[in-house]
């Protein structure tokens, strides 16, 4: 009774070993499949509205929107009510998507290549890649930073380009607007809301 | 003129490491003075320095690519110093031998011969900015110089050691009166430079304008990355970011 228990736990454990194997993703190939997404999309041949709306999409599936957004809001994130968190994170969503997509719908077909990974620690991997240069512009360096903790759901944290990372210029950005207002937050609500009404 | 310098220097050293902040401050001391300035380049920039950008970039493919060379080979006057000054004598020795073989076999630097020979594989421009700060020199407050831009005054010092004489180009041309070149072939060269790199930047600028709600505040963030990434001379950009902002981050 005790061997066919044994063997039974065996594999059971052998099992949810093999199901987690299968469902992980590795942080480079998530990378180069979000790249490929985001590609089909630019060059198909429907408007830039609809481009946009198929872009932000794809953002909701791989960008840590809501984790960016706490991030940007730096040493703020402690100070504020769970109101005005639960504010900020639907404003903040809807600023990165409108943002993110307008962004990157200027881009007729980006050609971005996977070179390496360096996991840094559970929770972090960093994906490097590069933007193939075009007749207009350098070759471009840039690093992805994947969050991992669920490692059958990677994210997008952070764009690292030519080793300026974006998720820290939108901190020092909204740092900055709080502060100039004798640090309150409302004065970044409303300006995160005329962005989103322009 | 010296001693204005100097004072000059003097002062701004004390008011910038009299002004201490937390380390998720940026220390922009003169943050009012700054934004005016600011202001003031985002309508030269609008005015002239866009547009001769947008039609210097209408030139051909080799035009454009040799002017790039020949800046670049220049640059190697300030590089090397900076290479000793760092103490890094294998790179200073490259990157003499990059300015001899380019400003010969490259006819005055427009070809890279260096880069195609196998000499030099990534070039790495060096200032003495970047050397004070090596040496351990803090940043200081942040400044924005009328039509220069973004700096700060450890990298103003920097752009006054060239003057002062760390400029070997400098020296050449406005400097002291050779009969070889003159003041204009610097200023030229100079603003040449600033062209190049806007002409390279232009979508990447506007985006950002148009995406920021503070544009000034994202500059000044993307300046003080930049530098700090050229500081440490990593090849490996994640060393330049700080992991602990993220740790207590919770997922969607």
């Amino acid at each position: 009774m005790l061997v066919k228990n044994s063997n039974f736990l065996f594999l059971l454990i052998f099992c949810l070993f093999i199901t987690n194997l299968s469902h992980a993703i590795e942080p480079d190939v998530f990378v180069q499949s979000t790249v490929n997404r985001a590609s089909q999309t630019l060059s198909k041949n429907i408007s830039k509205e609809e481009k946009i709306l198929e872009l932000q999409d794809l953002a909701k599936d791989t960008v840590d929107i809501k984790g960016i957004g706490f991030y940007t809001l730096g040493k703020y994130r402690k100070e504020i009510t769970s109101d005005q968190k639960k504010k900020y994170s639907v404003l903040f969503e809807n600023y990165f998507l409108k943002s993110f997509s307008s962004r990157l719908a200027e881009y007729s077909n980006p050609k971005i290549n996977v070179t390496s990974k360096e996991k840094k620690n559970d929770k972090y991997t960093i994906v490097s890649s590069i933007l193939v240069s075009t007749k207009d512009r350098p070759e471009v360096k840039i690093d992805w930073r994947i969050y991992t903790k669920n490692p059958d759901k990677p994210l997008i944290r952070d764009l690292i380009i030519e080793g300026l990372s974006l998720a820290r210029t939108q901190k020092e950005e909204f740092s900055s607007i709080i502060k100039s207002n004798d640090n309150d937050i409302n004065a970044l609500f409303q300006n995160l809301e005329k962005f989103i009404n322009e | 003129m010296n001693k204005f310098l100097k004072i000059f220097i003097a002062t701004l050293l004390i008011l910038s490491f009299a002004n201490k902040s937390s380390a998720e401050d940026v220390k922009d001391c003169f943050e009012g003075l700054n934004r005016a300035t600011f202001a003031f380049n985002q309508g030269l920039d609008k005015a002239i320095i866009e547009p001769i950008s947008k039609g210097y970039r209408k030139l051909p493919m080799p035009i454009r690519t040799g002017t790039s060379n020949i800046l670049s080979n220049l640059s190697n006057l300030v590089t090397i110093p900076n290479n000793i000054l760092q103490g890094d004598l294998k790179t200073a020795g490259i990157n003499t031998a990059r300015l001899s073989v380019n400003t010969t076999i490259g006819i005055f630097g427009i070809f890279d011969v260096a880069q195609q020979m196998g000499l030099v594989k990534n070039y790495n421009k060096e200032d003495y900015g970047q050397t004070l700060g090596k040496w351990g020199v803090g940043e200081g407050c942040y400044l924005i110089l009328p039509i220069l831009g973004p700096s700060t005054v450890r990298d103003s010092v920097g752009t006054l050691t060239s003057v002062l004489g760390g400029d070997p180009w400098y020296n050449v041309t406005v400097k002291n009166d050779t009969q070889y070149f003159k003041d204009s072939d610097y200023y030229v060269s100079k603003g040449t430079d600033g062209i190049n790199f806007r002409s390279k930047n232009i979508e990447a600028f506007d985006n950002l304008e148009i995406n920021s709600m503070d544009f000034y505040a994202s500059v000044r963030s993307l300046y003080l990355q930049d530098r700090k990434q050229k500081i440490l001379n990593s090849n490996k950009i994640i060393d330049t970011q700080d992991d602990s902002d993220w740790d207590d981050l919770q997922s969607n």
